[in-house]
């Protein structure tokens, strides 16, 4: 204890000064007041201190257990994806100006990191083709929760049709949102990879409050939208979309498709896997909902001279002035997360997004192609996709993943346990990712060991 | 201050007109001018069913936001929709073109019990 003494600020002095201030002669006199029979009598069961060398060495060895996607071939993705990052993504972001995960709300002294957030939200209008976006969400669970909420308040209504489709972790937080809601989630079953659309339309009534659907959905298929937006308008629901931005760049955006309100994860956009956190919740909605929207909006302005700025806006929907009516309680967004996504959208530009988009899709079609080919190997679905795919494996997909993993190719996912609505036994499915990074000769390298070759 | 005096009043700054077993609502001079420039106003949906003192509508101003309160049991018949586009009729005319919503009741008689325009004079020159 006493080797990190150096590091603590108070000196024998000041502590002798501070208990002689309070008046007494020893620190444990502070402890007076806890019982002697719940406090611990021995030193705690630590091993030995270490030195700061022996520390580094003993941290970096834990460390170099962990397989990261730098090292190893990522072909995992199911809600975190594995994409390249220019160098100036993280540059930008990390500049101290911008390090600070809490919303800048003082426009007199925050106008650099306002503008920043204000051109994230113009991107991700222009992404979803809808008017208004906010500052930023936690996640892309947490967006949609938010999203069948904002559906619920708007219409007054306290039913939402979800796809089984849908992340089946975001199907759980939309649950966990529910559950004190008093909201009912029913489920549409899938067909063929993608949402029944006979049954999501046989379902949906006057008391439908909305309608969530995810394209490309979990399992990496793009849904069939024609005609669901004009039924549940028809019957005075909102339609909720969540998509990936990436695709965005091939795919139509969910304005076209008469989507209410797009979310989505923007952890594609320039973050790193990060362990699964910190990411980005994005939400962007029609106009007409701008004031039924949660989190922090930025507007741009001008000032009393005429000069443009940029300030927090709508704030009469937040909980600090609607206090218990706010519509949400969210009040906090992902503000370096957001600042990150822009300068990603930025380096890459618009022909950037296309190419990336257009990269991940012929390259997860060719693997997609080849595994299939393989003896035993089959696609799942036939329905169109983006870059993910559910392959049917040869021999239980645990075993694979084990495989794959001794020759440093992290697998896709393994869908067994998970709550995707298989009929029988689902050990033999895995869900595959492929993104820009992954060469033709690295698809080829997973390809051979799935079939036996290497 | 103008207060009609063919008019129903509540301590919440609505008025009250009385059109058969219809209440039209609206809210008075003296609350728009306190609330500032209306930027927007939040309708009720058609058909809601509301208690008295149930939240009608909310309206926000530059300076604040407040929520409206239903002045009798009813249930909503009528919306005014021009305030979704020109929220600012509610200061330009609040007795007029600025109605909120129209509210069909059981029993009109309980508008009987809200203040006459000399009660809710005394009760804003009280505040002032």
């Amino acid at each position: 204890m006493m080797g990190g003494a150096h590091y603590l600020p108070a000196t024998e002095e000041d502590r002798k000064a501070m208990m002689a201030r309070i008046g007494i002669a020893d620190v444990e006199e502070l402890f007076a007041d806890i019982p002697a029979a719940i406090r611990l009598s021995e030193d705690l069961r630590l091993p030995p201190a270490l030195s700061e060398l022996g520390l580094t060495t003993h941290m970096r060895k834990i460390a170099a257990q962990n397989l990261d996607v730098d090292s190893a071939l990522c072909f995992l993705g199911a809600g975190s994806y594995d994409h390249f990052i220019p160098a100036v993504v993280s540059d930008l972001a990390s500049r101290s100006e911008f390090t600070t995960a809490y919303t800048q709300y003082q426009a007199e002294i925050s106008q650099g990191a306002l503008q920043a957030l204000w051109e994230y939200q113009s991107m991700i209008c222009e992404l979803t083709g809808l008017d208004v976006a906010n500052a930023s969400l936690y996640d892309g669970a947490t967006a949609l929760a938010e999203a069948m909420n904002m559906a619920c308040g708007a219409t007054g209504r306290k039913k939402v049709l979800i796809s089984a489709g849908i992340h089946p972790l975001y199907r759980r937080v939309l649950a966990t949102y529910a559950y004190d809601l008093g909201i009912q989630i029913e489920v549409i079953p899938l067909v063929n990879g993608v949402t029944d659309k006979q049954a999501l339309l046989a379902a949906v009534n006057p008391e439908t409050a909305g309608i969530l659907l995810q394209s490309p959905n979990f399992f990496g298929c793009i849904e069939d939208m024609g005609g669901i937006a004009e039924e549940i308008h028809r019957q005075g629901g909102l339609l909720v979309l969540a998509v990936n931005p990436i695709s965005l760049g091939i795919l139509k955006p969910p304005g076209d498709y008469g989507a209410d309100i797009a979310v989505g994860e923007g952890q594609m956009l320039g973050l790193g896997l990060n362990f699964g956190g910190p990411y980005l919740g994005f939400m962007a909605v029609r106009e007409k909902w701008m004031r039924r929207m949660p989190g922090r909006i930025v507007g741009r302005t001008v000032d009393k001279e005429g000069n443009r700025g940029f300030v927090l806006t709508l704030q009469a929907r937040e909980q600090h002035i609607r206090r218990e009516k706010a519509y949400s309680n969210i009040c906090s967004n992902e503000g370096l997360c957001a600042l990150t996504a822009a300068i990603y959208l930025t380096a890459i530009g618009k022909q950037g997004l296309v190419n990336v988009a257009t990269l991940c899709a012929e390259k997860a079609h060719y693997a997609a192609e080849q595994i299939s080919a393989l003896p035993g190997y089959s696609l799942e679905f036939s329905s169109p996709f983006f870059h993910e795919f559910v392959v049917r494996t040869p021999v239980p997909a645990k075993e694979l993943q084990t495989k794959l993993l001794s020759r440093r190719i992290i697998s896709g996912l393994d869908l067994a346990g998970l709550d995707c609505g298989f009929s029988g036994d689902s050990c033999d499915r895995m869900l595959f990712c492929v993104t820009e990074k992954r060469t033709k000769e690295e698809i080829d390298h997973l390809v051979a060991v799935l079939g036996g070759e290497e | 201050m103008n207060i009609p005096e063919n008019l129903r009043y509540t301590k919440d700054h609505e008025w009250v007109r009385l059109e058969g077993n219809k209440a039209v609502v609206g809210i008075t001079d003296f609350a728009q001018n306190e609330l500032g420039d209306v930027v927007f106003v939040e309708l009720p949906v058609i058909g809601k069913k509301l208690a008295a003192h149930d939240n009608l509508a909310v309206i926000e101003s530059v300076k604040a936001v407040s929520d409206i309160f239903a002045p009798v049991v009813g249930t909503v018949s009528k919306v005014n929709e021009v305030l979704t586009d020109s929220p600012e009729t509610v200061n330009q005319d609040p007795y007029g073109g600025g109605w909120i919503a129209e509210l069909e009741m059981a029993d009109s008689s309980a508008v009987d019990g809200l203040l006459s325009a000399a009660e809710y004079e005394a009760l804003i020159k009280e505040k002032a």
